[in-house]
């Protein structure tokens, strides 16, 4: 019990540390690989946690996608980084000095809180295991995301939506100029993939008695493009290309649908538990390959070279 | 002091560490790193404050769960304004960068 603690001290501390590094070092693609660190330790925190299942998501997307997605960018700003003059005038120390004590008493105040608060009056897990025999699954995440708050579910899957709409209309980044070729990955990539198919339709099924679910299988897939593209095996996708839009489109429609559909019989999500099981499995399987193939569009849907929305910084294309 | 607590605790000062990169520094780059940062503090402080006597909550991990699949979505909204920010200004930073700046700030 007390190697326990200590491991979980060890681990606040080194949390805290990457934390610290992604903020405070001078390099700033060393700040994105610190990031990404810190993305993997924070997964060993929700271990420790008992949250396989944000565990899972965060591995997947919080330190995978995000991180390429950061590498992505900092690959097209970096350019500017090197010629910055460090402007340190007084007054701007003066700033710095007053911004972090303000900040460091509110940190103190808030564990202070947190240390002091009392025992919350709803035993929400004992309520959640009480109500679990209706919900359709066997898993309480599960059962929370789909079913007792699926509304919550539904408005992610449109937040998700709704950025990339937004990515649409600021302009999509061009393709990638050019990716070291490594012989290496493509091979990697045809043997990583059918495995990553398997494994995506295993956490999915899983996610109705265990750990897993639609957005673990999702991610997993939605890796597995980001891979085929980083292996060159697939070519990034242009916004005007109609299977990868319907795709995204299709899982939250068929979720609306379904919530509509309830809404005649009575509330928003209001399973009858009878069918619970099926509706649920079915909703799932809509939003892994839509929630898949956004999270994949983030990275690889890319502006078309000819309509050149965003020319290249160092290659203005503009010539004639 | 149980290891709900812990990590809570720890989430409020990654929260603030955020927060004040956010408000700090001037790379977009950064900025979008240092927000990141600011969610996954308040994650912590959300599934640790909930199971600080050691019981899961599926609740929080339901809720946390969502929070990071959005969190990749306003991360790659936010990179996509940066570049377009990038093409069209050549600059990396926003606000009274490459002036001086006013002593408003």
């Amino acid at each position: 019990m007390n190697l326990a603690l200590a491991f979980d001290v060890l681990l606040a501390a080194a949390l805290l540390w990457s934390a610290w590094r992604t903020l405070s070092t001078a390099q700033i693609d060393r700040a994105v690989v610190m990031f990404i660190v810190f993305g993997l330790l924070l997964t060993l925190a929700w271990a420790r946690l008992a949250a396989p299942d944000i565990a899972l998501a965060e591995a997947a997307i919080g330190a995978g996608l995000t991180g390429a997605l950061l590498l992505d960018g900092l690959a097209a700003l970096k350019r500017t980084d090197a010629r910055r003059p460090a402007r340190r005038t007084a007054g701007k120390v003066m700033v710095r000095i007053a911004v972090i004590s303000v900040l460091g008493l509110l940190a103190g105040t808030l564990v202070t809180a947190l240390i002091s608060l009392p025992p919350a009056p709803i035993r929400l897990p004992a309520a959640v295991a009480g109500d679990l025999a209706n919900s359709g699954v066997s898993h309480p995440v599960t059962a929370v995301l789909l079913n007792f708050r699926g509304y919550d579910t539904l408005l992610e899957v449109a937040v998700l939506l709704l950025a990339l709409v937004g990515m649409l209309a600021v302009g999509l980044p061009p393709a990638h100029p050019g990716i070291s070729r490594n012989s290496m990955l493509p091979t990697l990539a045809r043997y990583a993939l059918p495995l990553m198919v398997l494994a995506a339709v295993y956490l999915l099924w899983a996610g109705a008695h265990r750990p897993g679910g639609a957005f673990q299988a999702a991610a997993v897939l939605a890796a597995g493009g980001v891979l085929l593209n980083l292996s060159r095996l697939q070519a990034h996708w242009l916004p005007a290309s109609r299977a990868p839009r319907l795709a995204i489109a299709g899982g939250f429609l068929l979720f609306l649908a379904i919530a509509a559909a309830l809404l005649a019989h009575g509330g928003l999500l209001r399973y009858p538990p009878e069918q619970a099981g099926l509706l649920i499995v079915l909703i799932e399987s809509g939003l892994t390959v839509s929630l898949a193939v956004n999270l994949a569009a983030f990275f690889l849907l890319r502006s078309t070279p000819e309509n050149g929305q965003i020319p290249p910084a160092t290659a203005p294309r503009e010539s004639p | 002091m149980s290891s709900g607590l812990l990590y809570a605790a720890t989430g409020c000062v990654i929260f603030a560490l955020g927060l004040g990169g956010v408000m700090l520094l001037d790379h977009l780059l950064r900025r979008i790193l240092a927000f990141n940062l600011m969610g996954s503090g308040a994650f912590l402080v959300l599934v640790g404050l909930a199971q600080r006597d050691g019981t899961p909550d599926p609740v929080p991990q339901a809720m946390v769960l969502t929070g990071i699949v959005v969190a990749v979505a306003a991360t790659a909204l936010a990179l996509t304004l940066a570049r377009r920010w990038h093409a069209l200004t050549g600059r990396d930073e926003i606000g009274a960068a490459g002036k001086q700046r006013g002593p408003d700030d």
